[in-house]
């Protein structure tokens, strides 16, 4: 079994997939039995909602407008 | 020489064997993938260089034109674009970089931004403690956040929490191994973490109904 801060410290790797069979067990076993665990784990979720539609910005349409002038300009 | 090798690139990019095709054709092969590619560059470039996306990407298309001969594989040509851009940033980023923020990895390696917010409990009258939290943060409070932290976790946790790029792809653009791309993930979530929390101080985020 791990400890609470064994288990905070993969909840990210857990989520990517990264851990290997033994520890996303060990992950499992221990979200099983601690609520606060879960907690972590449904706001490590959140968080990484966050950041990714932080990355979704349309791009300035003058913006654009230079970068293809640039772009027409090469060679 | 230079020519012949440019031509043989467009065959390549084509996916054509053994037509002749013209310097012309070429640069409309390259102008038509970097234009396709452009709403991405810049999106990446505004997480990993904020205000100057615009000149990096300019960095970009400039720096691929010229070495247009090292694209090997046409079906990696955007791939190949992305990696030159994140090196157009992270030059950018060392140009203009603003003093460092102290990191002490003791320190961060067990902080939980979830524990802090409970333990501090900044908006008590709330239900939803955490995601009100998150709330507070808008698409510029993260990047800001994000600008704070030392260029290699930076630039892991953008490619691949906000890009979507897998570890091992980020591993290729970067040209580390993977084991490093996961450490420094690692390391940033925690960097990102604290700072996130540094950040919603000194800004004012911790009062009820900032947004």
């Amino acid at each position: 079994m791990i400890t609470c801060s064994e288990a905070v410290r993969e909840l990210w790797e857990y989520l990517d997939a990264t851990v290997d069979q033994a520890d996303r067990e060990a992950v499992e076993e221990h979200l099983s039995r601690c609520r606060r665990c879960c907690g972590e784990l449904e706001f490590a979720v959140e968080l990484r909602r966050l950041l990714l539609g932080t990355s979704r910005e349309d791009i300035p349409a003058d913006v654009l407008r230079r970068l293809n002038e640039t772009l027409g300009e090469l060679g | 020489m230079a020519k012949r090798n440019k031509i043989g690139v467009r065959n390549r990019l084509c996916g054509v064997v053994g037509v002749q095709v013209t310097q012309a054709d070429q640069r409309e092969d390259f102008r038509r993938l970097v234009r396709a590619e452009l709403p991405r560059l810049y999106a990446i470039a505004r997480s990993l260089v904020g205000a100057d996306a615009e000149d990096a990407v300019q960095d970009c298309m400039v720096k691929a034109f010229e070495c247009l001969d090292q694209l090997r594989d046409p079906a990696a040509a955007a791939a190949w674009l992305r990696s030159i851009l994140v090196n157009c940033c992270r030059d950018r980023g060392r140009a203009r970089a603003r003093q460092p923020v102290a990191v002490d990895f003791e320190e961060v390696e067990d902080f939980s931004l979830y524990r802090k917010i409970a333990y501090e409990d900044p908006f008590p009258y709330s239900d939803s403690l955490h995601l009100d939290f998150l709330q507070g943060f808008g698409p510029e409070d993260v990047r800001a956040v994000l600008l704070r932290l030392p260029e290699i976790y930076r630039v892991a946790l953008v490619l691949v929490y906000m890009h979507g790029f897998l570890a091992k792809e980020a591993a290729a653009i970067l040209r580390v191994p993977l084991g490093t791309v996961l450490a420094r993930l690692h390391r940033g979530r925690k960097l990102f973490e604290k700072q996130m929390w540094d950040y919603a101080e000194e800004n004012g985020l911790l009062k009820e109904g900032v947004r």
